[in-house]
């Protein structure tokens, strides 16, 4: 179980505890030790003093220095360090956003406690087991070798993994979480990255990228991520087991008709692949293609089948919950594409109760015609829908664009605009029905033109 | 008054260039002999800026291949791999390596094998070596190439994946390579006075390089550079989002740019494609690369009549005067010529592209968005689009614009354009959705509650397991809701009704048609300005903080106050978009500054989007 936050902050503050006992060294040798660092950190303490001073002389416009320094680096590096002004002043990168990690603060604050105690004095340099974590990260930095294996205990694993968190270097972070994975229980592990949100992002990137797609499930699953474990299954093969993963109730019904989708997709092709044999141009292949694909596939193919057919649109349309207007525009592309001019009229037909018929689209008009333009009807088609188009102006530029000689005189007429006419009778061609009408209504005497 | 500023000379980053190629020779001399060079795919373009084939060739580099992730078909004794330290391209070369070593030891043969990575190696990918057992069999260096000049004023790190890792995995690995890149730029140009910065990532980086200067020895030289500007791109990511309007955004959006070079296919050149190098050495280039697109045809007819009238010198001038002309000036006017008709071929193909009704709707679309103008009519169109099929791209380009300048979508319009989309692009992008959430890019407002209500609930349930994530798509979502307030405190969105004069501009509005100032570059100028984020703290809150800035404490007395200080490297973690440079290049000109731009990638909005799509891997 985690340590509460509480219980972490008692454990680091209080000096009753003695942060490091190596087991396998006698008493003496680490009580020594111990010493040692406590006078070290008195050296430290008078050092920050002066480091105070220094900072204070930089002028500040962002964010003050953060006066309890809780920023490993800032001590160890003037331990280590020559006594040299620091060119640039330090600044707290540390995010204490909640987005971040809402443990961030409390693991830092751990660490600064503990940093005093770790602080190994420099004549004892020479042991290269002996380096603290924050000067073993600062090596592993520059590239230089260092062993990982004194950090056995949890405590000190932890310490060296919270420090190069704090040295915001994510290739040192991976090369501990590679260390802690190889020598921590997956139990341990996952538990104490838990609050760890930033060390805890490296190991699940590590986990992708190397593909162990097993352990990154588990941690996942531990931490109770089930919506992410989820998500990253999809893109793998369906099998009835995504279905049972624990998506979120939307996203779940996503999958589910995904699902169905590729059940029915197979069922399609084969069945069109036997009766294709003869046939001279191949299809499309419609598997693994999405659902709005698939139901263009059937408008060109199957579009007249009964409803009882997996193939048919209406089926289609039935079991995915196909929005009226998702059905029109698709309908409506494959059938333009087929050039089957009739099917495309049908589509607009509404009767209303007195038997009229009338047409009616969910898609404005305009677009319409852009959908059979780009499936390049002919001029004949086009114009019976830009004559609906409702915006007069919009219908006029239609018009023209599609030549589409009547609609524009006829708006003009209605508009009782004289001088456009006259200004598109020399765009016609000579001689042409249309001249003549435009000369007509030109001498239309009962025409109140409005110029 | 707009030039009244003498510019100050740019530092010479030829530098960077010879240092990168110092070193890679020097490495090459590390392993004497023949050797057969792999190079990754993706450092092939700037390995050629570096160093070409001639170069590798002295140095005893036999046969060049790109690494494919095929059987290596390699007679040579010594193969080197010179890629990015990747765990992918690592665990091909371990497993070619032994498969190559097994049918090796059957006829008694030795190979070497050498890994080069730049521009560091990570312990990671160490780790494969090690857990495949061959560390140390395979020897490894690293080439320390961080910087590559793609002009006189832009710098690349060439490492688009530094957005998807930071900003998506939450992966740091990166943030030294910028340190030390920053590093590098300080220690030849610098040294620095005054270092601003906005997000997470550029602290880091600020941190970063700080340490290395402090571990390292600073020489006393005359400063070339003294300001420098760090942003993260989630700072801005509206500006990345919105389609490109001046001309060499346009062709990046169409052609894409790589590395400084772009290749026309045989739309634009008719016969066969053309790979062509886009920076200020090509004049003719130079003179419209940061023009608003209405604008370039106009310059290039100008500069066509001025070609004719330069050629037509030639009449009536006797032998002597043409002899003299061909030698001095025909090469140069053929030169241009050809360039001209080059640029005037790609103009055309774009005006053909972008007149389509299509396009043009989509700007529309883009620009009320941005004024938060007729949103139901915007959602209408998104929703005809998607039902349409027609680009995914531009699809999620617009739902993201839409999220961000509306504080979220409502669940309603959500659900329902989420659902539409995965009927027509394909359930896998329920993956897409995921990560585009996770960045805050494309969100869901909570339904009914108001954010600190929810907040202050979630609070409660802190020692919930899902807390901490509940909490963060919050945050997320707080952050990225104040684009309408911000636009508001900085006038990012100029009054519609005002006339636009795009051949004048008059602010740097005008690469987005005068609809929209970058708010990435509105914060450069504010913060120079200020010299600070004083008078900001309402636009820093509303940005999530995260701000600073600092004085150094060597070279900041008044010696340094000449033209060092005025010349800014403006730093983009995570990328930055052709509108941005060219904005910047109008920022420098009013105001009397020389902009570096220092990127970890050039980017725009397909690129963005591309690298949180879900089916990769």
């Amino acid at each position: 179980m985690m340590k509460s936050k509480a219980d972490e902050e008692d454990y680091w503050n209080s000096s009753k505890f003695k942060a490091f006992t190596f087991d396998d060294e006698d008493d003496e040798f680490s009580t020594l030790k111990e010493s040692k660092r406590t006078v070290n950190s008195i050296r430290c303490l008078v050092e920050e003093d002066d480091d105070k001073e220094e900072v204070e002389k930089v002028s500040w416009n962002g964010e003050p220095v953060s006066s309890n320094s809780w920023s490993v680096s800032e001590t160890a590096a003037s331990n280590q360090r020559a006594e040299r002004e620091p060119a640039f002043p330090k600044i707290n990168t540390v995010t204490i956003s909640k987005s971040h990690s809402g443990y961030s603060l409390s693991s830092l604050r751990s660490l600064s406690g503990s940093s005093v105690l770790m602080m190994s004095s420099c004549c004892d340099q020479d042991y290269v087991s002996d380096w603290s974590p924050e000067e073993t990260v600062h090596r592993m930095q520059q590239g230089k070798v260092v062993s990982l294996e004194k950090f056995r205990s949890l405590q000190d694993k932890l310490l060296l993994l919270d420090s190069c968190v704090a040295a915001h270097d994510g290739n040192v972070i991976t090369a501990v979480l590679i260390y802690l994975k190889r020598t921590l229980s997956k139990e341990v592990l996952f538990r104490e990255l838990e609050p760890r949100q930033t060390a805890l992002s490296h190991l699940i990137h590590y986990l992708t990228e190397t593909r162990d797609q097993r352990l990154l499930l588990e941690l996942l699953r531990a931490l109770g991520r089930t919506e992410d474990v989820a998500v990253r299954t999809t893109h793998q093969q369906y099998t009835v087991l995504v279905l049972n993963l624990p998506f979120s109730p939307e996203d779940s019904s996503h999958v589910q008709d995904h699902y169905t989708l590729m059940e029915r997709q197979v069922i399609i092709e084969t069945t069109d692949r036997r009766a294709e044999r003869g046939e001279k141009v191949e299809r499309a292949l419609i598997l693994n293609m999405p659902l709005i694909t698939t139901l263009s596939y059937c408008c060109l193919y199957h579009y007249s089948e009964s409803e009882g057919t997996f193939s048919s649109p209406l089926n289609i349309r039935q079991t995915f919950k196909i929005s009226e207007k998702q059905f029109f525009v698709t309908a409506l592309g494959a059938r333009a594409k087929l050039k089957a001019w009739s099917d495309v009229d049908a589509l607009f037909t509404s009767r209303n109760w007195l038997g009229f018929t009338r047409k009616k689209s969910p898609l404005g008009f305009q677009r319409v015609v852009d959908i059979l333009q780009k499936n390049s009807a002919p001029t004949q088609v086009l114009q019976d829908y830009v004559a609906l188009v409702d915006d007069a102006e919009l219908r006029i530029t239609l018009a023209q664009k599609h030549k589409c000689h009547d609609i524009v005189i006829n708006t003009y007429r209605d508009l009782k605009d004289r001088q456009q006419l006259l200004g598109y009778r020399g765009k016609v061609e000579r001689g042409s029905g249309e001249e003549r009408k435009i000369d007509e209504l030109l001498n239309n005497l009962q025409i109140r033109w409005k110029n | 008054n707009a030039r009244r500023w003498n510019c100050p000379e740019l530092p010479d980053f030829s530098l960077l260039k010879r240092l990168a190629r110092d070193r890679l020779i020097y490495l090459l001399e590390q392993l004497p002999g023949k050797k057969d060079l792999f190079i990754e795919a993706d450092l092939m373009s700037s390995l050629d800026r570096i160093a070409n084939v001639s170069t590798l060739k002295q140095h005893e580099v036999d046969k060049l291949y790109k690494v494919e992730y095929r059987p290596v078909v390699s007679t040579s004794d010594q193969l080197c791999f010179l890629i990015r330290p990747r765990i992918q391209t690592v665990k091909w070369i371990c497993g070619e390596s032994i498969n190559v070593a097994n049918a090796d030891k059957a006829v008694g043969r030795l190979r070497k094998y050498h890994i080069i990575f730049t521009p560091q190696k990570f312990f990671a990918c160490e780790a494969v070596l090690e857990e495949q057992g061959i560390f140390g069999d395979v020897t490894t260096d690293e080439w320390s190439f961080y910087l590559l000049p793609l002009d006189d004023d832009v710098i690349s790190l060439e490492l688009p994946e530094f957005f998807r890792d930071n900003f998506l995995a939450g992966d740091q690995r990166w943030v030294r390579t910028a340190g030390s890149a920053l590093h590098l730029l300080h220690t030849l140009y610098g040294p620095f006075s005054k270092v601003y910065g906005i997000g997470r990532f550029s602290k880091m980086a600020y941190e970063s390089w700080r340490e290395q200067v402090e571990e390292g020895e600073q020489r006393a030289r005359q400063a070339e550079i003294g300001t420098v500007f760090l942003i993260d791109r989630d700072v801005d990511y509206v500006t990345p989002l919105c389609s490109q309007v001046v001309y060499e955004g346009l062709v990046d959006d169409i052609f894409r740019i790589k590395c400084g070079c772009v290749e026309f296919g045989t739309e634009v050149t008719s016969d066969k494609s053309l790979k062509v190098m886009l920076n200020s050495q090509d004049k003719v280039f130079n003179e419209i690369r940061n023009e608003h697109f209405s604008n370039v045809f106009g310059l290039l007819s100008q500069k066509a009549r001025n070609l004719q009238t330069a050629y037509d010198k030639r009449r009536g001038m006797d032998i002597k005067q043409m002899k003299t002309f061909v030698s001095d000036e025909l090469k140069g006017l053929k030169q241009e010529h050809r360039l001209l008709s080059l640029h005037i071929s790609a103009s055309e193909s774009i005006m053909k592209k972008k007149t389509q009704q299509d396009f043009q709707e989509l700007l529309k679309t883009e620009h009320s968005l941005l004024e938060g103008f007729e949103i139901r009519e915007s959602i209408c169109f998104l929703e005809e689009h998607i039902i349409r099929q027609v680009n995914m791209m531009e699809s999620l380009r617009l739902l993201c614009l839409l999220s961000i300048t509306e504080n979220g979508l409502l669940p309603k319009d959500y659900r329902s354009l989420k659902a539409h989309f995965l009927q027509s692009y394909g359930a896998e992008h329920l993956l897409t959705f995921s990560n585009l959430r996770q960045l805050g890019l494309l969100v869901e407002q909570p339904a009914g509650e108001t954010l600190t209500v929810m907040e202050s609930r979630v609070g409660k349930l802190v020692n919930d397991k899902t807390a901490g994530k509940l909490t963060g798509a919050f945050s997320s979502l707080a952050k990225k809701s104040n684009f309408r307030a911000l636009s508001r405190k900085l006038n990012l969105v100029p009054k519609s009704d005002e006339e636009y004069d795009l051949r004048v501009p008059r602010d740097m509005a005008y690469i987005f048609s005068g609809a929209y100032v970058p708010l990435s570059c509105k914060l450069v100028e504010q913060v120079l300005e200020r010299d600070g984020w004083t008078g900001l703290e309402e636009v820093t809150k509303l940005l999530n903080g995260q701000e600073f800035a600092v004085t150094g404490s060597i070279g900041a007395d008044s010696s340094t106050k000449s033209d060092a200080q005025r010349i800014v490297i403006v730093v983009f973690l995570g990328g930055c978009t052709f509108s941005e440079i060219s904005a910047l290049r109008f920022l420098g000109r009013e105001k009397g500054y020389k902009f570096i731009v220092v990127t970890t990638a050039i980017t725009n909005s397909s690129r963005l989007i591309e690298s949180l799509l879900g089916n990769i891997a």
